[in-house]
């Protein structure tokens, strides 16, 4: 079971519960393959540096997950299926990167007390 | 009557010798190591934007100092975010 990260960008036009629907589909399609998801959290609407599918920005999600290697391609074969997903980038996480994104979780969390 | 004065060897000596250009070269060290960072987040491009020239190109190693590990670790964390549109491909006045 290894870490695994991965990265949606979702095409900007979609109002809020199209946005979180795609989320819970997305959640729906870990359970489906047996993942475990640790963390997710909502970048929102960010300007991209270049253009994709001729759109300017892009709503981009982050989910953090615990996965069997073989479910991988299958996960990634759905997400290439639906078309409200314009780019994802899926990443193996090492032990160094593991305690990044804790140490990144902890001090997001803090920020959120802070507000 | 010109008065010759004794000191105009010095000023012929300070033509002959060259001029002492002090070239202390400050000593590169890799700013990792340094700090103890162990992973290159892909995710934040503000830091990855200081190993990019104004084109958005890839710095070499000479002029960052990175060490040959994470020279390699930034350059995959940064074509990871180009891929991702947090970084362009190419630009201009990136900075």
């Amino acid at each position: 079971m290894n870490n695994y990260e991965t990265i949606l960008i979702l095409n900007p036009v979609l109002s809020d519960e199209q946005v979180k629907e795609s989320m819970d589909k997305f959640k729906k399609l870990l359970k489906s393959v047996k993942a475990e998801c640790l963390f997710d959290e909502l970048w929102g609407l960010k300007k991209m540096k270049y253009s994709i599918q001729n759109r300017k920005t892009g709503f981009y999600m982050l989910f953090q997950f615990k996965s069997s290697p073989e479910s991988i391609s299958d996960l990634e074969i759905e997400l290439k299926r639906d078309e409200r997903i314009m780019r994802f980038l899926t990443i193996k996480l090492d032990k160094h990167a593991m305690a990044y994104a804790e140490r990144r979780r902890s001090n997001l969390k803090s920020k959120e007390k802070v507000k | 009557m010109i008065e010759i004065n004794t000191t105009k060897s010095s000023d012929e000596l300070r033509f002959l010798s060259p001029p002492k250009v002090e070239t202390s070269t400050k000593k590169k060290y890799c700013r990792f190591k340094k700090m103890k960072i162990k992973y290159v987040d892909y995710k934040d491009p503000d830091f990855l934007m200081r190993f990019l020239n104004e084109q958005g190109k890839l710095l070499p190693r000479r002029i960052t100092g990175n060490s040959l590990k994470f020279q390699r670790k930034v350059a995959q964390a940064v074509k990871r975010a180009r891929q991702l549109a947090l970084l362009p491909y190419v630009s201009d006045l990136l900075k």
